[in-house]
């Protein structure tokens, strides 16, 4: 196995609101290979988006903290200056957003947006050659008839071409990490296929190292090397995509596997579902977080066990609950399917 | 997925032939008509009482659109829409008001669809009062009683929407669309917005709704496995046309027309291994 290319240990960050800090992101640590995909899977409010924005320096403001340690080829990012980041972003690590319409500006040509972008970087790259390059991008990232488009505006392109488009601007200056943060969310299943297709591909041949963002496990399965799962700020499972599909050791995975409509299997009566609401990041129960909605919870449960590999076999696939992997194998089991049994008491959301 | 009221023949909501065109007009001072969108474009459908019809089509398709024409939230062009047997289209507001009782709508995105300066109990109330259904205490407890049936407090009576999470905002929507008893319920994207563990206590709730009250869907989504899961009928739309009509069943697992193929085959199946052999293949 290659040296990690970006390594995020015990990343924490907490934003001070009137109520009180918010600790939105609170002990994340993974490790990113060329060429792999890693994608963190979490609902709104899990901490996901906000670790993605952290490793590029995003989220650096007045009211927040960031601890921890972020290093991209051996190099500390949460101490490097703004300039510096500013230098690093696009250059070694691209992102792009869930929603490409706000993220171009409406009133300049897509091409000249890009090529501005890339002479921010390369300042003597000419104009033409900036244009040039944007036409390769293009049709890299199989925008049809790149030459005459590169001269369109944002609205003038539809909402997979306008992804493509921004995935183009990600590349060009051909950066060694790629974040996507919800990517296909916005877009129709078959551009989503698409988009996918593109970024698998670019994974294989040019070896980028992506991180993606996501809540649908359908989009996971599709790309995913590895997976982290997050809840109210903390990883709760993480391991290879096998492991988190076909031996998931945390009742949160159970449950987001479980609510999944499969239209290759027969429709249940009744869709499996997980009682309650992610809680308040402000006012998170004592121990572990996901407590109130577990239906296996326990005398245990009041402390919040640490992120361990419990099972034997696998080192790297490790997971935030007290139960035994005899009893976890033995609980997630209903109906013949992976997923978390009805709760107790009926928790609303 | 109620058998309840299947047994009656006539349809409770019957489409023919509806459009909707919108003109593109071009002109500097006399507006030409150049174009047409032919955003629904002639489609047929009907929902029975009590049973759940599932619109699926990606953005653009016409769905959202034939929604609003079902519901003379915007004038159809030409085609007949039947409620009850009797003809809607082209009826004005004031004709339309007595029939709103009978067909709701629960709309995509809990956080635009709420008065942010409006109480709970004034958001579920209105419709009642407006329809001189109820008021005073009578209204108080029936809305009370409408918010514990979805899932709610009736202590949320005086609270305001921002104090409620995107799920019981929704909730919120479904107690107002449900407060007049109707007996259709267009139901447009209405766990879109929602997080994946939300989704499917919406979607069980809609389900046990609808077997309490003999409600009828017309469930407007993009995402297939929930259409499937909540129809007993799924129609496809696809450029203003429905391309294909037929049973959950039918459509999902042997689709005949090609769009619904090419859609079906686009849906990522959650599961590495068969994800693995599709790519294969």
């Amino acid at each position: 196995m290659s040296a990690p290319l970006l390594s995020v240990k015990d990343l924490r960050v907490g934003f001070a609101t009137e109520d009180g800090v918010v600790q939105a992101v609170d002990g994340v640590s993974f490790d990113l290979r060329p060429g792999e995909v890693v994608a963190i899977v979490g609902e709104s409010g899990s901490g996901k988006s906000v670790t993605a924005q952290t490793l590029i320096g995003l989220t650096r403001a007045n009211n927040a903290r960031i601890e921890g340690s972020v290093k991209l080829g051996g190099e500390e990012l949460t101490s490097a200056g703004d300039a510096e980041m500013r230098q690093l972003r696009g250059e070694r690590v691209a992102m792009i957003f869930q929603d490409p319409m706000t993220s171009f500006n409406p009133v300049y040509r897509l091409g000249d947006q890009i090529v501005e972008a890339i002479r921010a970087h390369r300042p003597d790259t000419s104009k033409k050659r900036g244009r040039e390059r944007v036409v390769e991008l293009f049709e890299a990232v199989g925008i049809p008839d790149a030459e005459r488009r590169v001269d369109d505006y944002p609205h003038e392109f539809s909402g997979g071409m306008r992804q493509r488009a921004m995935i183009a601007m990600a590349l060009a200056l051909e950066p060694e990490v790629l974040i996507a943060d919800e990517p296909t969310t916005a877009l129709d299943v078959t551009i989503q296929a698409q988009i996918l297709g593109l970024i698998e591909e670019l994974n294989r041949e040019h070896n980028l190292a992506t991180i993606l963002i996501t809540h649908d496990l359908g989009v996971v399965a599709e790309v995913a090397d590895r997976v982290l799962v997050m809840y109210a700020g903390k990883v709760v499972e993480e391991g290879t995509l096998d492991e988190i599909f076909y031996d998931p050791q945390h009742p949160y995975t159970w449950g987001l596997l479980g609510s999944l409509t499969r239209l290759d299997r027969p429709r249940p009566h009744r869709l499996p579902q997980i009682a309650g609401s992610p809680p308040s990041l402000l006012d998170l129960p004592e121990g572990c977080p996901f407590r109130p909605r577990c239906p296996h919870e326990f005398s245990k449960c009041p402390e919040y066990p640490g992120l361990e590999a419990r099972l034997p076999e696998s080192s790297g696939h490790r997971d935030r609950c007290w139960l035994t992997p005899e009893e976890k194998r033995e609980r997630r089991m209903v109906e013949g399917q992976i997923g978390l049994e009805a709760p107790r008491e009926v928790g609303q959301a | 997925m109620s058998e309840a009221g299947k047994e009656d023949g006539a349809p409770l909501l019957e489409v023919t032939d509806l459009v909707k065109h919108f003109p593109i007009k071009r002109g500097i001072l006399i507006d030409r008509e150049v174009d047409q969108v032919r955003a629904v474009d002639g489609i047929s459908f009907e929902v029975r009482r009590g049973e759940t019809l599932g619109l699926v089509g990606e953005s653009g398709s016409g769905k959202s659109t034939a929604c609003r024409a079902v519901l003379q939230l915007i004038e159809p062009t030409s085609g007949s829409v039947r409620f009850e047997g009797r003809e809607i289209a082209g009826l004005g507001r004031r004709q339309m008001r007595p029939l709103r009782r009978q067909m709701q709508m629960i709309f995509q995105d809990p956080y635009a669809s709420l008065n942010p300066r409006k109480r709970i109990g004034q958001i579920v109330g209105d419709p009642l009062k407006r329809q001189g259904v109820a008021s005073g205490s009578e209204l108080r407890r029936q809305v009370q009683e409408l918010l514990e049936r979805v899932g709610l407090s009736s202590e949320h009576f005086n609270r305001y929407p921002h104090e409620f999470s995107g799920g019981q905002r929704q909730r919120i929507g479904i107690a107002r669309a449900l407060a007049l008893k109707p007996k259709l319920v267009i139901c447009d994207e209405p766990v879109s917005a929602l997080d994946v563990s939300i989704q499917a206590q919406i979607v069980n709730l809609l389900d046990d709704l609808q077997d309490e009250f003999g409600l009828a869907y017309l469930f407007v989504a993009h995402d297939i496995g929930i259409v499937r899961h909540i129809s007993d009928r799924i129609a496809v739309m696809n450029e203003g046309k429905i391309v294909e009509q037929g049973t959950a069943d039918q459509v999902c697992e042997t689709p005949k027309d090609e769009y619904t193929k090419k859609l079906l085959a686009a849906v990522p199946i959650p599961d590495p291994r068969e994800s693995r052999e599709r790519t294969k293949a």
